[in-house]
């Protein structure tokens, strides 16, 4: 089953030390086998559809905490693994929030 | 079970899924008994499982399973002589080894030692002095680490009958001695075919699953991509490691298309191209270009990853390079000569656009013992007999390709086209 694992914005200011262990955190979870895609999110633009009319605004936005800011997609066999890896990162990282979420279809 | 001891049980089951490899391979290369490795292993799965749930889960879990397993191992050397002569271990060594386990989780998990021992565990459980059944089993057990039910459920088998193929499996690693190396370079080639042969039957045992089964079937590609992935990183310099990756990562990425929603198997023409998993196919052309750039003859798994990468490239099933995909099954047949290649190569061709040329391939065929009782070469050659018009024979094809294939939704697709034949015959 795959995860969807997001970060969002207002967290820990990333420095040097945060990038580095992202960046061990990547490869440990590609060396696992288990990490499928990752990335990292731009502000972006708003929107809004209404009535089929479609409204585009570009940032910036307010509260950056609602913003997903970057994301892993992780391929394990338990929701359990996936919290794990979660909890993994996340004491690495020490402040901040996010979201784990399964993708639909993608119980085998 | 309340749900606090729940959770720690959860957290205990998903860290020993996530670490139980590497946990078996460092042990492995402290006291040189994969069996034992296995089994000191368990006993800090057991530890886990009796102490997590009332202290709570430890900040490094697979830290902690690690050490506890090795402190275990310590106490076991020191109690064991006979352990002791036959790691040529002294008092003193013994000591040091001691010391060697440091009290901080985070220094016990030496990351590119244990990827040593990871890739020492592999070559091991692929290891040619076992039967191939037995490989196949030990490398779940050691390597994926699921329980001797999930395999059994896995590989439609029994049990017991699984429970002792893995033991006679550890007895004949011992017996013979097999050394927990990495192979030296002039057995390496046969021991990485051995490897890559094991993976790819693990990952078609869960692709040639139906719907109903077991979810634990189809799981065994996930598990054989996922080791796949990992022998990717531990290997980086060997082509057809890629190459296997690729060949897999392709594969899967067709599964969500490849049974219609009665659960009877789409041919691969006929699959919804849009149901067809993007990311993985991505991630098959970039394990496949890796694979080419290391340059070197292609060997077998990069050959079967490009003319996979073949389909995978055509938006439409018209749009197929069969061309190329002839070229690359000719090129595949000089490397190992087979029937079933063979077949593959007359469908090619034909569709290429030589319906008698591909006739003919398989024409000669006909008296292939390997192919007596395969039901694709009568279902090959009725297809190609119903596009060349000659419907009759298609249809008398097509029927003893059904009384061959054991497979009844397969056999009741075979069925249709012989009375498809039979009604543009009339």
């Amino acid at each position: 089953m795959r995860f969807l694992m997001t970060v969002n914005g207002g967290g820990r200011q990333p420095d040097e030390q945060l990038y580095a262990e992202m960046g061990r955190f990547v490869e440990e979870l590609t060396r696992a086998g288990v990490l499928l895609a990752t990335g990292g999110l731009d502000r972006g633009t708003h929107v809004v559809a209404t009535s089929g009319n479609v409204t585009l605004t570009d940032g910036p936005f307010a509260e950056s905490k609602e913003q997903i800011v970057s994301f892993a997609l992780v391929e394990v066999r338990s929701r359990d693994e996936a919290l794990e890896l979660a909890r993994r990162f996340w004491s690495m990282v020490g402040e901040g929030e996010g979201d784990i979420r399964q993708v639909s279809g993608s119980e085998g | 079970m309340t749900s606090g001891t729940a959770a720690a049980h959860g957290a205990v089951e998903a860290v020993w899924r996530l670490e139980s490899a590497r946990i078996i391979a460092g042990l492995a290369g402290l006291v040189r008994d994969v069996g034992l490795a296995e089994e000191l292993a368990q006993d800090a799965l057991v530890a886990a499982l009796e102490q997590w749930p009332a202290e709570g889960i430890p900040a490094n879990p697979g830290g902690w399973l690690m050490l506890t397993a090795k402190h275990r191992a310590i106490d076991r050397i020191r109690r064991n002589q006979r352990l002791q002569s036959k790691l040529g271990l002294l008092g003193r060594e013994l000591e040091n080894l001691q010391q060697d386990v440091p009290a901080e989780f985070d220094a016990v998990l030496d990351e590119a030692r244990i990827d040593d021992d990871l890739l020492r565990l592999i070559f091991i459980s692929c290891h040619p002095v076992l039967s191939t059944p037995a490989r196949i089993a030990l490398t779940l057990r050691l390597l994926v680490g699921l329980t001797t039910e999930e395999i059994a459920r896995g590989l439609l088998a029994a049990e017991p009958a699984i429970a002792k193929r893995i033991v006679r499996a550890k007895q004949t690693l011992a017996s013979r001695q097999v050394s927990f190396e990495v192979p030296p370079s002039d057995e390496r080639p046969v021991r990485l075919a051995s490897v890559l042969e094991v993976l790819y039957l693990v990952f078609n045992e869960g692709y040639s699953a139906m719907a109903g089964d077991d979810w634990m079937r189809p799981a065994l590609c996930t598990e054989a991509l996922r080791l796949g992935r990992v022998l990717a990183e531990l290997m980086p310099t060997e082509p057809e490691v890629h190459g296997l990756l690729a060949l897999m990562e392709i594969q899967a990425s067709r599964i969500p298309a490849r049974l219609s929603p009665a659960g009877l198997p789409v041919p691969l023409p006929e699959q919804s191209r849009g149901r067809w998993d993007q990311l993985l196919i991505r991630r098959g052309f970039t394990a496949l270009l890796r694979a080419e750039q290391l340059g070197g003859p292609p060997g077998p798994y990069v050959l079967q990853a490009a003319i996979a990468a073949c389909h995978a490239r055509a938006h439409t099933a018209a749009d197929t390079d069969w061309t190329r995909i002839a070229l690359l099954y000719q090129a595949l047949a000089a490397l190992e000569a087979s029937p079933v290649v063979e077949l593959n190569r007359a469908v090619a061709v034909a569709m290429a656009g030589n319906l008698e040329r591909g006739l003919q391939i398989v024409d000669g065929l006909a008296a292939e013992p390997v192919l007596a009782n395969y039901h694709h070469l009568p279902s090959v050659r009725g297809d190609l007999l119903a596009r060349l018009g000659r419907h009759h024979e298609a249809g008398a094809e097509f029927r003893r390709a059904a009384e061959l294939t054991r497979n009844l939704a397969e056999r009741s697709v075979l069925l249709q086209r012989a009375a498809e034949c039979d009604a543009r015959e009339a």
